[in-house]
């Protein structure tokens, strides 16, 4: 009998909960940052940290869920992310140069 | 042992969206684009590499921690590219700098005759301010 279920719940539901929310958090005040950003590049960093958060928002629920299968998409995700900052990257650098 | 990895997951997880929530903060609240980058870059693969260690103490077997190591390296191999390619072209296409930064040395280098580089690199004091 562990700790845990002395206390009626199991305690690693109740850590992925608060880790839940704690993401929403953070990804709302990225949120802002993406809205106000003064500059493109601000907008992609905002970007690029919120695929970073839904990564960890998937291994977060892998755990959850008890299902290790929600893993796959966040190996792909984390790749994607970073194709996507280095693709607005060049589009940036393009879109200066040809005006 | 089976309380032993569960208290190691939950301080894992919380440990990781903890330092999530320390990189929006960061986003939010630092006064330029660089400052941001650097700051929510660093505490992001952090965190990331705090869950995913967590997903693979919690189930523990060979296939989770091998998916929970893909996580890790790719994020930490990819994300100081993405920040560096991405400060790169905000300085080239000029982002302004906060008004208390001291120098700029990215600046300096690019204004730079071509042939003084990697020359003289002992008169680059950094106690005069280029701006």
């Amino acid at each position: 009998m562990t700790f845990g279920a002395l206390l009626g719940a199991d305690v690693v539901r109740v850590a992925t909960s608060i880790a839940f929310t704690v993401m929403a958090l953070a990804a709302a005040l990225t949120l802002w940052r993406l809205v106000r950003g003064p500059t493109v590049p601000d907008r992609v960093a905002a970007l690029d940290l919120l695929t970073i958060f839904v990564v960890g928002a998937m291994v977060t629920s892998a755990i959850h869920y008890e299902s290790p299968v929600l893993l796959q998409p966040a190996v792909a995700l984390a790749l994607l992310g970073f194709l996507g900052t280095v693709a607005f990257a060049k589009y940036v650098l393009r879109r200066f140069f040809s005006s | 042992m089976t309380a032993l990895r569960e208290w190691l997951t939950v301080a894992l997880l919380l440990l990781g969206s903890g330092l999530m929530l320390l990189a929006a903060v960061a986003i939010v609240r630092f006064p330029d684009l660089y400052a941001r980058m650097q700051a929510s870059t660093k505490a992001s693969t952090l965190g990331i590499a705090c869950l995913a260690l967590a997903a693979a103490v919690h189930f523990g077997s060979l296939a989770v921690s091998v998916r929970a190591g893909a996580i890790v390296i790719f994020v930490f191999l990819t994300a100081p590219v993405a920040a560096h390619v991405l400060g790169h072209a905000a300085h080239v296409i000029g982002v302004p700098l906060w008004d208390g930064t001291l120098f700029d040395d990215l600046r300096r280098d690019s204004m730079a005759p071509a042939e003084n580089l990697g020359e003289d690199r002992e008169d680059t004091d950094h106690s005069s301010p280029t701006r």
